[in-house]
């Protein structure tokens, strides 16, 4: 028998890693881009702006003289979209998260699933159509004051759009309670409510928890839906039936005028940007951490 | 044992009764609720199709858009729509699968490769549009792509790339890893493996995230009026540094507009998107069948 | 055999999973106040069989069962029959101890607070975790979490918990098959004390459990009852052949 050779190197293996890598690499470049960019127009922003002002400014009207840079009407408008859409899709579903995955039949569970899969998939500017054509009318039926561009309309309609979502990883989580501990409290003459509500959901409370904060990340930066139905209008206000914008409406509506690059609104775009994605960055970091935490439980 | 008198105790007919009603009530609280979502989606397709069923035409597929309603028609959203996908499909599938090849198959578990999964995982929760913002400074401006099709299908890819490595990791971890051993254990070397195994495999699963990704580019509008893609295009594009539109940009413009002829526009539009939509989720699920078929 | 009235009866009983028949035509007296064990090699369809003596089984898709189980002459599994008052009565312990994620004592007080069991609560708790041989390793620690306990202690916990709802038959799926022998020593030994005032059922896999403390054996196999009779009478002279082989270990 002769002997093993030496190692050799492959050369079109070793390219082929290479290659691989960098396609896993892109995604780290992107992440960077995104962070480069935001920064240095941010920071070009805060030499004519002070960061003061802008975080704490009552009044927005970069498009208007006289000009006022203060980021909280356009914050307000978003916690007022995000609200609602959190009073409609959180209990929603966490009740349709508790059918699917306590009392569902395999035929239930095979119809409603897919349901929500089509629900997720619509695309957001669908939904937008949707609030301005349907919901708004009717909420203007119901209530008679509701202006045609209002926070009420656009957050019923978020609200529907992270139901899915809501609805599945809270199903996860549930699932994810061992069957014994079920078991266990049947086997004490417990009623499904009680074993549902005082066993099955305390259990999984962190992964619904994660699956809160992962949809009001979402309903933070949705905007197609925002920018059709909530209206234009910068405005510190807690009433839902009044036109607002949101961060996301705002960065629309600069786009979809001609904005030179390096002026001043340009500049708005990224700093407005920059709250929009550090505030959501955190609110998906936490809620992974927490999904990862809850898991490592039963695992 | 004093306090507990052993079987004398009387269980409470009238509590049981109680928290029966009350266990059923909650069931059927909970599933009525579940019925909302159903309610909700039917109520959606309802409204789009009695406000556009009319528009749908082979006149309005083939115009252009028009401040006359009657002569408007998505011909540029809809080629636009189909150049912005390819593109995206020819940067973004290549890209996506090759990462999760690598994540899946030759990263070794260091601190580098933990990160690039984070970092992965965080991007998916990204709003799209600070991926336009990125498109409109990193491939409009800095490389002077201009309103392209190609600087769209670029932010795009950046866009559903998080989505394709997901699925495609996800259906290569389901490959067994005994089928590895068996091909390592002939000699071959981890590309063959991959190439002749796993990647087989896995296409099925890869396929359908692939499908669900590119759905998801088609839908996106957001990141698309940031990068400055044109509301009103009376021509075609001809090739990938050409201006263009696209389905949901139109959509946008019609349903923006005050006019309720505009908004039976928007709805048509939207019946050729959700068609659209319809026809790739059934491609997905029906490769999904034949997947679990073999 | 004993003349009394069995306090629980399968009759010709069968269950199913889908179409595959896991107890084919059981009929097996539960006499009160007694302790019964079935033993037989795994997959013999008596945890099966012990889980529908207090409709577990319900939670099992696809299951389904002929003949019938009466419980004080009253068919368990009638229209009328409410599952959770049969469990109330009839309560289980597990072959994997499933304590709750809460505390020590809210392990204990869930049951008879959900049940309404009246009376003082803590008493109870201290009860029950005294018959259940705990009481000296928790009493001093009964709101540190359940999770923290060895995993003979978190059965012991089980049993207690079962305990507390002082039910009439207490159900045992394989108690100790996932305990070290010191536990399963602990364990047994409460079992035996128990006697005095509850009907056990307990499967078992370990036939010298079985004949430890149990006063009728059955032995079960491919879902069959093969014999059934006083535990030394099936230990020591039984009349089936394979109940022989299987209790000398010449089974297989």
């Amino acid at each position: 028998m002769a002997e093993l050779s030496a190692k050799k190197t492959r050369w079109n293996e070793w390219v082929l890693e290479k290659l691989f890598f960098f396609c896993a690499f892109v995604s780290v470049i992107t992440t960077a881009a995104v962070i480069f960019i935001l920064l240095e127009e941010t920071l070009t922003f805060f030499e004519t702006v002070p960061v003061l002002e802008f975080l704490t400014g009552t009044r927005w009207t970069p498009l208007l003289e006289p000009k006022h840079y203060g980021i909280l009407p356009l914050v307000a408008g978003t916690m007022l979209i995000v609200m609602g859409a959190a009073i409609v899709a959180l209990p929603i579903g966490v009740a349709s998260a508790i059918f699917l995955s306590e009392y569902a039949s395999h035929r239930a569970r095979s119809i409603i699933k897919p349901i929500l899969e089509i629900l997720a998939g619509i695309p957001t500017v669908v939904y937008g159509y949707f609030a301005l054509t349907f919901i708004t009318p009717g909420l203007r039926v119901i209530l008679p004051d509701t202006q045609i561009f209002n926070a009420a309309s656009a957050a019923i309609v978020v609200g529907i759009m992270v139901l899915p979502m809501v609805a599945s990883l809270c199903d996860d989580a549930l699932r994810a309670v061992p069957a014994s501990l079920r078991h266990g409290g049947y086997s004490l003459g417990a009623t499904s409510f009680e074993v549902t509500t005082r066993i099955v959901v305390p259990a999984g409370l962190s992964g619904i928890f994660a699956a809160f904060v992962l949809a009001v990340s979402r309903a933070i930066g949705e905007t197609m839906a925002v920018t059709l139905a909530a209206g234009a209008t910068p405005n510190l206000t807690a009433n839902p039936l009044e036109s607002i914008q949101t961060m996301t409406a705002y960065i629309v509506q600069v786009s979809l005028g001609d904005t030179p690059s390096g002026s001043l609104t340009y500049q708005t775009l990224f700093a407005v940007a920059s709250v929009l994605f550090v505030s959501t960055l955190m609110l998906n970091i936490l809620g992974t951490w927490v999904m990862r935490r809850f898991r490592e439980v039963y695992e | 044992m004093s306090d507990m008198n052993f079987r004398t105790q009387a269980f409470n007919k009238a509590n049981l009764k109680r928290r029966r009603a009350q266990s059923k009530a909650f069931e059927y609280f909970c599933s009525g609720v579940t019925g909302l979502a159903v309610v909700v989606l039917a109520l959606l397709l309802y409204d789009i199709f009695t406000d556009g069923y009319r528009w749908v035409d082979a006149q309005f597929l083939n115009s252009f858009p028009s401040r006359f309603p009657e002569k408007a028609g998505i011909k540029s959203a809809l080629v636009g729509t189909l150049w912005l996908v390819g593109f995206t499909a020819i940067i973004a599938i290549p890209t996506g699968v090759l990462a999760a090849i690598y994540l899946e198959e030759y990263a070794p578990k260091n601190r580098l490769t933990h990160f690039i999964e984070v970092n992965i995982a965080n991007l998916a929760g990204v709003p799209s549009i600070v991926f336009g913002i990125l498109g409109l400074a990193i491939f409009v401006r800095f490389f002077g792509l201009g309103r392209s099709v190609i600087a769209g299908a670029l932010t795009m890819s950046l866009l559903i790339l998080p989505v394709i490595i997901i699925a495609a990791k996800e259906a290569i971890r389901s490959v067994p890893s005994s089928l590895r051993q068996a091909a390592f254990a002939l000699g071959a070397t981890r590309w063959q493996v991959v190439r002749a195994h796993v990647l087989p495999s896995a296409m099925p699963g890869i396929l359908t995230g692939v499908i669900l990704a590119l759905s998801r580019a088609i839908g996106e509008t957001a990141p698309l009026i940031m990068i400055g893609a044109l509301t009103f295009v009376a021509f075609l594009p001809s090739g990938p540094m050409d201006e263009f539109t696209a389905l949901p940009i139109q959509i946008f413009n019609w349903t923006a507009r005050p006019q309720e002829t505009f908004h039976e526009l928007a709805a048509g539009g939207i019946i050729v998107l959700l068609a659209v939509l319809l026809l790739m989720n059934a491609l997905a699920v029906f490769i999904r069948y034949r997947g679990s078929k073999q | 055999m004993s003349d009394q009235t069995p306090i629980l009866n399968a009759k010709d009983l069968s269950i199913f999973y889908g179409d595959n028949e896991a107890v084919k035509s059981i009929s097996l007296p539960i006499f009160e106040k007694k302790i019964t064990a079935i033993i037989g090699p795994s997959g013999c369809g008596k945890s099966t069989f012990l889980r529908s003596l207090n409709r577990m089984n319900d939670f099992i898709d696809g299951v389904s069962h002929h003949g019938e189980i009466l419980y004080r002459d009253q068919d368990l599994y009638a229209d009328s029959v409410d599952p959770v008052e049969a469990r109330l009565r009839i309560g289980m312990v597990f072959q994997k101890a499933n304590p709750f994620p809460k505390s020590i004592y809210r392990n204990i007080a869930w049951g008879p607070n959900i049940n309404q069991l009246g009376g003082n609560l803590d008493l109870r708790v201290e009860n029950a975790l005294k018959q259940a041989a705990l009481w000296d390793e928790v009493a001093d620690r009964l709101d540190d979490s359940a999770l923290n306990l060895s995993g003979g202690q978190q059965q012991r916990l089980c049993i207690a918990r079962a305990l507390a709802m002082e039910p009439e038959v207490i159900l045992m799926d394989e108690p100790c098959s996932a305990l070290d022998p010191i536990s399963t020593l602990a364990i047994e030994d409460l079992i035996e004390e128990l006697k005095a005032k509850y009907t056990i059922v307990i499967v078992t896999h370990n036939m010298q459990q079985a004949a430890r403390v149990s006063d009728y054996t059955a032995f079960m196999e491919n879902g069959v009852l093969v014999e059934f009779g006083e535990t030394d009478q099936v230990f020591t002279r039984p009349k089936e052949k394979r109940t022989e082989e299987y209790v000398t270990g010449r089974f297989g």
